[in-house]
């Protein structure tokens, strides 16, 4: 009797099962901790490897890098501001087209314009517009958007030359080109993010604006768009990270000319499809060179996804 | 009845309304005297907000939304084919059931309504009048320029009745106003409320029996009955002068509700 | 008494206000019909260009030498499969487990908070960026060489936020009642998870996987200089996975860009099978998710 007693405390302690059990439950939550944990670490590890293998260029251009236009694997002299232009300039070409297209579409999608079945088909194939791999875009730009925009750019150079945006004869491969197609891989983004932020408001906005005799567009211009300006905004801004950020796409259409050219009919090239083209076959300081671009790249994408980030949250703290 | 010899704003005649196949409310028949304050009571899902909403067809915005009989307001019917939704509800105002500022200035809150619809004469002086009107004026005069929700839950909702207000229409429905606020706003609201309607007709929800015994002339009580499985339809029991509803109802049920004997 | 100042209420189908919005509700469906004319574009030329060169060599053959005609991409569809089973290896048991930490044992603790924002900076991580990580880590540092593993080293930090993100919402999903039923007939933290909340959140999980697999197998930039391409079948062996490997997504940008003909219709045969994978996969997961919702 003793003996059970004795097991019956033990019970009370243990649940009564083997202390194996205790160590394997401590072990598992060990194990999913270390998992997170190397979230964290692999985020670390990218900027660490990135900034190692950057050093000797870092060491050897500094601050010059930004300042010099020149990409000369022969002399092995490296500067970034052709890239930099070109990876911008291509990012907000993209956003000038998308910003309107996409808001638009996500008023017409946010709004009771068709019945639910319509419209969860259309979002269903915004979503297939993001999910279509970049390599296929580029692939499609190469063969097909690209005659049709060397016709609408000889038409602009032709008509507009004077404007230095136009200034020359278009080559095939460009930035404009590249800027549509980056647009078109962007769109799904400030849909998703501008429709959700408009569905998130209160409906007690619509309705009253509406109760006071304003038209459905007066309600969305000027209470339910300032309304959802700043989740728009968040969504704008992680667009234009993903722009700056995408690399097929953007490698085998914009001609990859490390030329500064204002024109936006000339081919031009990004931070992005510079290390795409140069980094299998690169050796010595131009390896280094391509991982300081990289690292340029990363931290620009990173502001403007952290911007993004915090914007976003900001309206969903607003109204929760 | 006497009650037909006043002028009536609206008159409800045999209304059914449905959602999708669903009838909410049915055969109601009421006419709404005009400069008035006519409350609607009843228990809850007996329709009395549903009927407040078809006055200034909110409810178009449910797309399952259905409604028989007809509506009029100073003879023209409201749900003809012809008639213009955002000119109705330009006349027809609507201060809901919690405080709803838009995200803007105090001062764009108020003119919000005469910017929509093309007010000529001067903005200011209009938000001025709208917003001593509402009994705000002097609690917001420094700062029109701040966030309307940087007010109080109480300043919010006399912010959404000056809105109301400054839009000009020609009647007000209330849709349970106080229900969020606290009893020292209620009491703000309903003084606002026997103001008010010296210019305007007055129509209100409310869950608040003494609510509607010290602000309505009129009142109309709401009542639910079970249909099928687990769905209610309303319909109006009664409907007469405020104070005979609550001393001297003609209908059984009605006295059961005011006297808190219900169910 | 009769009322005066009532006008009327009808539409005025002149008014302005109407005019400007009925040009604005035509405009917005504009927009949207611009916005798909790109999507429809793409899976037609892919459609038409790719589908005319499906036939059982495709599937079995090696590509041909610049100049010659037919063949196939067997060794790259081969490859895609080796290099994105490499990332799924890596990337599924630390995303499943590390959304597992977060959603049920963290209690929302600052860590979490801040693992949670990794996560998404890690997703806005650019995919080249994950290229040049796999470079640094295995390749440069003389660990593999350019090779299936660092190919699908790189895939697995792109597939991560993805695996992360959607098991953390599936788990989130899961109603408290089961987890404290099953604490309250004395389970411990691991059995609740692993016998009950996790296959309770099993479809979300699938969906947020396959989604990452299909979206992973479409990565091109982090490919190619890692896993680079090979002409030939992959060696089948351990050894094989330590060499460069073809992959369907670096076979369509080779190709792509060389002048002849037959390697550009492999081009897009190979865009055909990707699309399709991503198209299937993308239906599958709309359709599993609407089950659960309904």
């Amino acid at each position: 009797m003793t003996q059970s007693d004795s097991s019956n405390t033990d019970n009370l302690m243990t649940g009564g099962r083997s202390p194996l059990e205790k160590t394997l439950d401590n072990g598992f939550k060990w194990l999913t901790f270390a998992f997170a944990l190397s979230i964290g670490l692999i985020l670390i590890s990218v900027a660490i490897i990135i900034a190692v293998g950057a050093f000797p260029a870092i060491k050897q251009f500094n601050f010059g890098f930004f300042t010099n236009s020149n990409w000369n694997p022969v002399t092995d002299e490296y500067g970034v501001i052709a890239v930099v232009y070109g990876t911008i300039v291509s990012s907000l070409i993209a956003l000038i087209i998308a910003i309107p297209l996409g808001v638009g579409a996500a008023v017409f999608l946010s709004e009771d314009f068709i019945p639910d079945q319509i419209r969860t088909v259309l979002v269903f194939l915004v979503e297939l517009l993001a999910a279509i791999p970049s390599v296929v875009y580029g692939l499609w730009g190469i063969f097909v958007l690209i005659p049709i925009t060397t016709v609408f750019g000889t038409w602009l150079h032709g008509n507009f030359g004077w404007f230095p945006l136009f200034s020359s004869e278009p080559a095939g491969p460009g930035m404009l080109p590249a800027g549509i197609v980056l647009s078109i891989m962007v769109l799904p983004i400030i849909i998703a993010i501008s429709r959700d932020s408009l569905a998130s408001l209160p409906p007690d906005l619509r309705q009253a604006s509406l109760g006071l005799g304003a038209t459905r567009w007066e309600t969305i211009f000027r209470v339910l768009i300032p309304a959802a300006i700043s989740g728009i905004m968040g969504g704008v801004m992680l667009a234009l990270g993903r722009a700056m950020g995408e690399t097929m796409a953007a490698t085998m259409i914009i001609g990859n000319s490390n030329r500064l050219s204002i024109s936006i009919l000339d081919p031009a090239n990004t931070i992005a499809s510079l290390i795409a083209n140069q980094f299998a076959e690169a050796s010595g300081l131009q390896i280094s060179a391509l991982m300081y671009a990289g690292l340029v790249l990363m931290l620009l994408t990173l502001i403007v996804n952290i911007l993004a980030e915090y914007i976003v949250n900001q309206v969903k703290a607003k109204y929760e | 009845m006497e009650e037909s010899l006043r002028n009536s704003v609206f008159e409800l005649r045999d209304v059914d309304i449905f959602y999708g196949s669903n009838k909410a409310v049915r055969e109601v028949n009421l006419d709404i005297p005009e400069k008035k304050i006519t409350a609607f009571i009843g228990p809850s899902g007996c329709g009395k907000s549903t009927i407040l909403r078809c006055l200034n067809r909110l409810n178009d915005l449910i797309s399952s939304f259905k409604i028989k009989g007809s509506v009029t307001y100073h003879g023209q019917n409201l749900y003809a084919k012809d008639i213009d939704p955002v000119e109705v509800r330009k006349r027809i105002g609507m201060v809901f059931q919690r405080p709803n500022p838009f995200p803007k200035t105090i001062y764009d809150n108020v003119a919000y309504g005469a910017r929509v619809n093309g007010y000529k004469k001067d903005l200011d002086e209009l938000v001025e009048t709208s917003l001593r009107r509402a009994v705000l004026w002097d609690e917001v005069k420094d700062k029109l320029g701040e966030s309307g929700f940087s007010l109080s839950g109480g300043q919010q909702q006399r912010l959404c009745i000056a809105r109301t207000i400054a839009a000009q229409p020609e009647v007000v429905l209330m849709d349970e106003p106080c229900s969020a606020l606290d009893p020292i706003s209620t009491i703000k609201i309903e003084e606002l409320m026997q103001e008010l309607k010296e210019n305007y007709t007055i129509v209100i929800v409310t869950h608040n029996m003494q609510q509607a015994t010290r602000v309505a002339d009129m009142t109309a009580f709401f009542n639910a009955e079970a249909v099928g499985k687990g769905s209610k339809v309303g319909y109006l029991v009664e409907f007469d002068e405020t104070d005979k509803i609550f001393s001297n109802p003609s209908q059984q049920s009605t006295e059961d509700y005011v006297s808190g004997r219900f169910g | 008494m009769v009322v005066s100042t009532i006008g009327s209420l009808k539409k005025k189908s002149s008014s302005p206000r109407i005019i400007l919005g009925s040009v604005m509700t035509g405009l917005s469906g504009l927009c949207m019909i611009v916005t798909l004319i790109p999507l429809i574009a793409v899976l037609f030329f892919v459609l038409v260009q790719g589908f005319s060169r499906i036939n059982i060599d495709l599937f079995t053959q090696l590509p041909p030498p610049p100049g010659l005609d037919e063949g196939g991409l067997a060794n790259a569809i081969i490859g895609t499969l080796v290099v994105v089973g490499i990332a799924v290896i890596l990337a599924v048991p630390i995303g499943v487990l590390a959304a597992v930490y977060l959603s049920e044992f963290s209690h929302g603790n600052k860590f979490a908070t801040s693992i949670r924002f990794a996560t998404n900076v890690l997703s806005g991580v650019p995919s080249i960026i994950a290229g040049i990580f796999a470079f640094g880590l295995l390749v440069s540092s003389g660990i593999v060489g350019f090779s299936a593993i660092a190919g699908g080293v790189s895939l697995a930090v792109l597939m991560l936020p993805t695996i992360i993100r959607t098991t953390d919402e599936a788990l989130k999903i899961v109603p408290q009642e089961i987890r404290w039923a099953a604490l309250g007939v004395g389970a411990y933290n691991y059995q609740t998870v692993v016998q009950i909340v996790l296959p309770a959140a099993l479809p979300g999980i699938v969906t947020g996987v396959t989604l990452a697999i299909a979206r992973a197998a479409g990565e091109t930039a982090p490919l190619i200089f890692t896993a680079l391409f090979s002409n030939f079948w992959p060696n089948v062996s351990a050894q094989g996975l330590a060499e460069p490997i073809a992959t369907l997504s670096v076979l369509v940008y080779n190709f792509a860009i060389l002048p002849f003909k037959p390697q550009q219709e492999l081009a897009w045969a190979g865009s055909l099978i990707l699309v399709f994978l991503v198209l299937s996969t993308s239906i599958l997961a709309r359709l599993a998710t609407r089950r659960k919702l309904y």
